[in-house]
C-alpha cells in the first residue's frame, strides 16, 4: 500500500492552518520520524495519514486506492485506551474487528502478548496494569494485525525511563519484522535511536526532510537548527 | 415524636411478623418496578448510546428533550396511559387497565427517558475517551456503541438503579393506572397513599421504611459488587 | 451488560409472572366505587363473603362518585357503586348504566374542631349550622372533586341560600381530594366539615376534631348500583356484574353489610327495595 502521498494537505480549524500545504511521499523501508515542537502539528499529521481527521484541502493518497486499508494499518496513542476487559480480549478485540476468525485470534493474540513480554498479564483486567505495561498492551493490539504501516504518536511519553525503553526495543522488534513505522516525538534521543529519516515540521509546514544522521549533524533549515539548539543547548 | 416512634415500631412489626398481605404489597412492588426497570434498560441504553455516539440533524435538541423528559410528572404519565388503555381510548381492547401490565407500561414510560438520558452522558463521556482508538481499529459506530456500553457497565448500573429508585418510589402513575386494587394493583406507595387517607400516618410511614428500606439494600447491594467489580477490572 | 441484563430481566419476569398469572385466573368484574366505601373498610368486610360464594373476584377502584361515574361511562368499570342519587339517575337517563338499585344509606356528620369557634356543637339542623360557620367565616374544608359527598354538601349550602361559588373566601377551603385527605387537612387546620359518618369511624388521625352536627334527615346519605350498560359497551361483564348487584340486594347481601360494625357501631344501614 506504500507509498503514502500527500499533495497540498491543509487542515484548518476555524479558519487557521494547523497543517499549512504539505507535500510528501513516503515510502516503504526506513524508520520515519515527525519531528517538532509541542503545537507544530505532529499529531495532526499523523491523525491525517492514518485517516482519523480528514484534510480541509489536498489529498492523501494511498497506493492502490484508499479501499481496505485500515485493516493494514495500526496507531497507537500517547495514551493507551484500553477496554474494561482482560489484556487478552483488549488484542483479541483489534483482530476481531479486523476480520481474523474466531479460531485464529486467541493463538495470534497469545503469540503476540508473548512478544511484548505480557504473557503473564494475558488474563489480567488490562486497566489494571501499570503505564508500560499498558502501552506494550497496546503496541501488541496493533502488532496483532500485522500491518503494514504502524503509526505510533508520542508512544513514550508519559513513560519512566525503563518502560520507554522497552517500548523503543518492541518498536525495533516489530520494525524488524517489516512492518513500516511513522513516529512522531519531540525526544531527541529517541529520534537518533529509532529513526532513519526526520520529517521536521514548524508551525504546521514541513521545513525539512532529511536521513537522521545528516539532520542532527546539519540540519538546512533554520527552524531545524534552533530546535536542535534548543533541546539539545550543550551541543 | 410519638408519632414517629409508633411508625417504627408498626414497620419493625409488619417485617418481624412477616405479614401476609405485606408481602404480597412488597412482591408486587418488586415485580412491577423491576420489570419495568428491564424494559426501561432495554429501551433506554440502545438509545442513550445512540445519542451518545450518533451524529445527526437534530441531535442537540433531541438531548434537550431527553433531560427535560427525566422531569416527566408521573401522574401525567399516569393520566396518559390511562386515556391509552382506557376502554375509550385507543388501546381499549386490550382490556389492561386496572393490572400490574397497565402499571409496568407506565413506569418504564416514565423512567426510559431516565436510563436513556443518564446512559447518553455516561458513554458519551467514555465516546470522547475511546474514540480514536476505537476508530484506529476500524470500529463502525455501531460496533463502538455496544464496546462503550460494555465498557461503562458499572456506571450504568448506578443509572439503572436509578431508575428502579424512581420506579418504585413514584405514587401518581401506578395509582391512576393500576387504580389502588386490593390484592391486585396495591403496590407498596399505593398502600401508603391509602393508609394516609385513612389517617393512620403511623402505619403509613411505617410501609414508608420499609420501602425506604428495600431501595436502600439493593442500592447498597449493587454497590458492593460495583465497588468489587471496579476493584478488580479497573 | 448482557449478563446485568438479563438478570435484571430475569428477576424481574420471575416475580411478575405469578403475581400476574395468579390474578388472571379468576373471574372477576371491576368495581367503581367511592372512598368511603373502601376507606371505612367496608369492602373488606363485604367482598370476601361474595367472592367466597361464588369465586368472582370483585376488583374496586375507589375515587370520588364523579369520577367513578366517569370510569363507568368511558366503559372502564363493570359496575359502579356509588352515592350522589341526582348524578346517578343522569347517569343512567343518559344510556350509560342500566337500572339504578339502592343498596344501603349512612349519613353524613359535620365534623369540627372540638373547641367549635362557630359554636354549633349538639345541634341537629344543619342548615343553620353551616350558616352560622358561613358568618363566622369560621375555617371550612371542601372536598371539591364532584364526589358524592361535595355534591351533598354543596346541596347543604343551596339550602342555606348562601351562594357558596362567590362567596368562597380564605375560609372556606377546597381541597380537590378523598374524604380521608380532607379529614387530615381539616385536622392539621382544626377546620369544620361535612363526612360520611363511615370514613369519620374508621379514621385515625383526628387530632382536635369532633362529631358536631348530626342526626339531621337532610344529612341522609343512600348508596347506590349501577351496571354499566353492556350495550354501550359490549366488553362490561353482564352477568358477573349482575350477580355482584343481585347479592348486594339479596337478604345474604343486606345482612353481610349490617355486619360490618367499627368499635361496636354500625356504618351502614342496608335498604334495598327488594329486601
Amino acid at each position: 500500500m506504500l507509498p503514502l502521498e500527500l499533495k497540498d494537505v491543509c487542515f484548518a480549524v476555524n479558519g487557521r492552518n494547523i497543517i499549512d500545504c504539505v507535500s510528501v511521499q513516503i515510502g516503504a523501508g526506513p524508520r520515519t520520524i515527525i519531528l517538532g515542537a509541542n503545537g507544530a502539528g505532529k499529531s495532526v499529521l499523523m491523525r491525517l495519514c492514518h485517516g482519523l481527521l480528514q484534510p480541509t484541502a489536498g489529498e492523501i493518497k494511498w497506493r492502490g486506492g484508499n479501499g481496505n486499508r485500515r485493516s493494514r494499518q495500526a496507531m497507537v496513542f500517547q495514551r493507551p485506551v484500553m477496554l474494561r476487559r482482560s489484556a487478552l480480549a483488549n488484542v483479541v478485540y483489534g483482530l476481531k474487528l479486523a476480520g481474523f476468525a474466531a479460531g485464529e485470534c486467541d493463538l495470534r493474540a497469545r503469540d503476540v502478548l508473548e512478544a511484548v513480554g505480557l504473557e503473564r498479564q494475558a488474563d489480567r483486567p488490562a486497566r489494571i496494569l501499570s503505564g508500560g505495561e499498558q502501552q506494550r498492551l497496546a503496541l501488541a493490539r496493533a502488532w496483532a494485525l500485522g500491518p503494514e504501516v504502524l503509526f505510533l504518536d508520542e508512544p513514550t511519553a508519559n513513560l519512566d525511563p525503563g518502560a520507554a525503553r522497552d517500548v523503543e526495543s518492541i518498536i525495533a522488534a516489530i520494525h524488524a519484522t517489516g512492518t513500516k513505522i511513522i513516529m512522531t516525538t519531540h525526544n531527541l534521543g529517541q529520534a537518533r535511536r529509532l529513526g532513519d529519516e526526520i520529517l521536521f515540521l514548524s508551525q504546521g509546514r514541513l521545513v525539512e526532510r532529511a536521513p537522521v544522521e545528516r539532520f542532527f549533524r546539519a540540519p538546512a533549515a533554520a527552524e531545524a537548527a534552533a530546535f536542535i539548539k534548543d533541546e539539545l543547548p550543550w551541543q | 415524636m410519638t408519632d414517629l416512634i409508633r411508625a417504627f415500631a408498626e414497620a419493625f412489626d409488619l417485617i418481624s411478623r412477616l405479614d401476609a398481605k405485606l408481602i404480597e404489597i412488597v412482591a408486587l412492588s418488586l415485580a412491577v418496578s423491576l420489570t419495568a426497570v428491564a424494559i426501561a434498560t432495554i429501551l433506554g441504553l440502545p438509545l442513550g448510546a445512540l445519542f451518545a455516539v450518533g451524529r445527526f440533524r437534530g441531535r442537540q435538541m433531541v438531548i434537550v428533550l431527553l433531560n427535560a423528559l427525566m422531569g416527566l410528572p408521573p401522574v401525567v404519565v399516569g393520566l396518559l396511559v390511562y386515556l391509552l388503555l382506557s376502554r375509550a381510548g385507543p388501546l381499549g381492547a386490550l382490556g389492561i387497565l386496572f393490572t400490574p401490565t397497565a402499571m409496568i407500561i407506565a413506569q418504564a414510560i416514565l423512567i426510559t427517558p431516565i436510563i436513556a438520558a443518564l446512559s447518553r452522558q455516561t458513554i458519551e463521556d467514555a465516546w470522547h475517551e475511546y474514540e480514536e482508538q476505537l476508530r484506529s481499529l476500524g470500529a463502525q459506530r455501531l460496533t463502538a456503541s455496544v464496546t462503550l456500553l460494555w465498557d461503562t457497565r458499572f456506571s450504568l448500573v448506578t443509572i439503572i438503579l436509578a431508575g428502579f429508585g424512581r420506579a418504585a418510589a413514584e405514587v401518581g402513575a401506578v395509582i391512576i393506572v393500576g387504580g389502588n386494587i386490593d390484592g391486585v394493583t396495591r403496590v407498596m406507595t399505593t398502600a401508603i397513599a391509602l393508609e394516609t387517607s385513612k389517617g393512620d400516618l403511623p402505619l403509613a410511614l411505617g410501609l414508608g421504611i420499609i420501602l425506604v428500606g428495600l431501595v436502600v439494600a439493593l442500592n447498597a447491594g449493587a454497590s458492593v459488587i460495583k465497588e468489587a467489580a471496579l476493584r478488580r477490572y479497573g | 451488560m448482557a449478563v446485568v441484563r438479563s438478570a435484571v430481566i430475569g428477576l424481574g419476569l420471575t416475580l411478575a409472572m405469578p403475581a400476574i398469572q395468579v390474578a388472571a385466573q379468576k373471574p372477576f368484574i371491576t368495581v367503581a366505587s367511592t372512598t368511603s366505601t373502601e376507606q371505612s373498610g367496608l369492602f373488606r368486610h363485604l367482598l370476601p363473603a361474595f367472592e367466597k360464594k361464588t369465586g368472582i373476584q370483585i376488583r374496586v377502584v375507589a375515587l370520588g362518585t364523579g369520577q367513578a361515574l366517569d370510569m363507568g361511562r368511558r366503559g372502564d368499570a363493570d359496575v359502579v357503586f356509588v352515592h350522589d342519587k341526582a348524578a346517578e339517575e343522569k347517569f343512567v337517563a343518559e344510556g350509560h348504566g342500566l337500572a339504578r338499585k339502592e343498596v344501603m344509606y349512612n349519613d353524613f356528620v359535620l365534623i369540627g374542631p372540638k373547641l367549635d369557634p362557630a359554636k354549633i356543637a349538639g345541634g341537629k339542623d344543619i342548615v343553620a349550622a353551616l350558616k352560622v360557620i358561613r358568618t363566622a367565616r369560621a375555617p371550612f374544608v371542601s372536598r371539591g372533586d364532584r364526589s358524592g359527598t361535595h355534591a351533598a354538601e354543596l346541596r347543604l349550602w343551596q339550602l342555606t341560600g348562601v351562594d357558596i361559588a362567590s362567596s368562597k373566601g380564605a375560609w372556606y377551603r377546597e381541597t380537590g381530594s378523598g374524604m380521608g385527605a380532607a379529614l387530615n387537612t381539616a385536622s392539621s387546620m382544626n377546620a369544620y366539615l361535612l363526612s360520611d359518618r363511615g370514613t369519620w369511624l374508621s379514621f385515625r388521625n383526628r387530632g382536635e376534631l369532633a362529631i358536631l352536627v348530626q342526626g339531621d334527615k337532610r344529612l341522609f346519605n343512600q348508596y347506590g348500583v349501577i351496571l354499566v350498560n353492556p350495550a354501550r359497551h359490549p366488553h362490561v361483564k353482564k352477568n358477573l356484574g349482575q350477580a355482584f348487584i343481585d347479592w348486594l340486594i339479596s337478604a345474604e347481601g343486606q345482612d353481610t353489610i349490617a355486619e360490618f360494625k367499627i368499635n361496636g357501631e354500625q356504618l351502614f344501614f342496608p335498604n334495598a327495595a327488594a329486601r
